[in-house]
């Protein structure tokens, strides 16, 4: 097996890990405010920092391309209150089309 | 029908086809068909399902793609907690509870007043998830190989825009709009200068830092939403 096949399985033996987890630990531990606060930052931080990564990232250098477009048309759905899919599907339509335009 | 099957209905057709777009994006990503088919069935928590194809697509490692997506999933112990304080499930119905415990189960079931509709609310909406999630995942992989050329389809603009859809929901007061704020820009230094996927894992530590000393209101960025809007306060 592949090392990516490894390290799927250890992600997802660690993901059921940790949803277990919440239901074998007492309640006064993983009660404790600051590891709750942390676990919500957690995942603000990580998606926000996967949302960039995505638009920008290539590589180790910053680039600027068709994803922008992606970008505003995915927040322009969100403040239109699209549902998910239409979201994501705005979001390829942008981009296919900044780059169909030979824009980016 | 009572109300909690009914959202938790909903709720899983809704969430169930947006498995499309993952398993398109994980084809997208590198990853063949077994692989982006045993992440929904044995991750099964969308955010880090995403977030371990995000990282692949960008270059990184598969290190890297594992230390994203386990941090990301961190929030499912606070949700096992939750559901567990409402079912108070036993023995094996424990284990199999756990599989089926994310944002939209909890959710749902957290919804819900009454104990016997948050039992409903929380096994419909998880069971219901799972198996449309995984059907649509195959969809959506089988989709993405017919595609061909993942950018002419702008495949990477649409896990943009997931990643954003995932993030909306959470930023619902400042704080969490500075996070994210902060969050981004850590990445975008880190770029240049570390190894592709790491930036991300910066970013984790940012925000965790920033979690655990802030004085904010504990539940912040853990109020799982389903879909990228609230429900109507009617249904919950």
């Amino acid at each position: 097996m592949s090392e990516l096949w490894w390290w799927i399985l250890a992600g997802c033996a660690a993901a059921y890990g940790i949803k277990l987890l919440g239901y074998l630990v007492p309640e006064k531990i993983l009660e404790n405010e600051r590891a709750t606060r942390a676990a919500g930052a957690l995942t603000i931080g990580l998606l926000a920092s996967l949302t960039i990564v995505n638009t920008v990232a290539s590589g180790s250098s910053v680039e600027f391309d068709a994803r922008l477009a992606a970008l505003a048309a995915a927040a322009v759905a969100l403040l239109l209150r699209a549902p998910f899919l239409v979201v994501v599907i705005a979001g390829a339509g942008a981009a296919a089309l900044v780059r169909y335009l030979g824009w980016a | 029908m009572t109300p909690a099957i009914k959202t938790a209905l909903s709720i899983s057709v809704a969430t169930g086809l947006y498995g499309i777009s993952y398993g398109a994006l994980g084809i997208a990503a590198g990853l063949n068909l077994w692989q982006v088919v045993a992440l929904s069935l044995l991750m099964f928590t969308g955010g880090s399902q995403f977030a371990f194809i995000g990282v692949i697509a960008g270059g990184g490692g598969p290190g890297a793609a594992f230390g994203a997506a386990t941090l990301l999933g961190v929030r499912n112990a606070v949700y096992g907690m939750q559901v567990k304080a409402m079912l108070r499930p036993r023995g094996l119905k424990k284990l199999a509870a756990a599989q089926v415990t994310i944002d939209e189960s909890t959710a749902t079931a957290a919804g819900q007043s009454d104990p016997g509709e948050q039992r409903l609310g929380f096994w419909v909406a998880g069971i219901g998830v799972y198996v449309l999630w995984n059907i649509f995942t195959v969809v959506g992989a089988l989709l993405g190989d017919a595609l061909g050329d993942p950018k002419a389809w702008g495949l990477d603009g649409a896990a943009v825009a997931a990643f954003l859809g995932l993030l909306w929901p959470r930023l619902k007061s400042a704080e969490p709009v500075a996070i994210a704020s902060v969050c981004a820009l850590a990445t975008v230094l880190a770029i240049p200068l570390v190894p592709p996927g790491v930036p991300i894992l910066v970013a984790a530590v940012v925000a965790g830092v920033w979690g655990f000393f802030g004085r904010g209101p504990a539940t912040e960025g853990l109020e799982p939403d389903v879909e990228p809007h609230n429900i109507p306060k009617g249904d919950r």
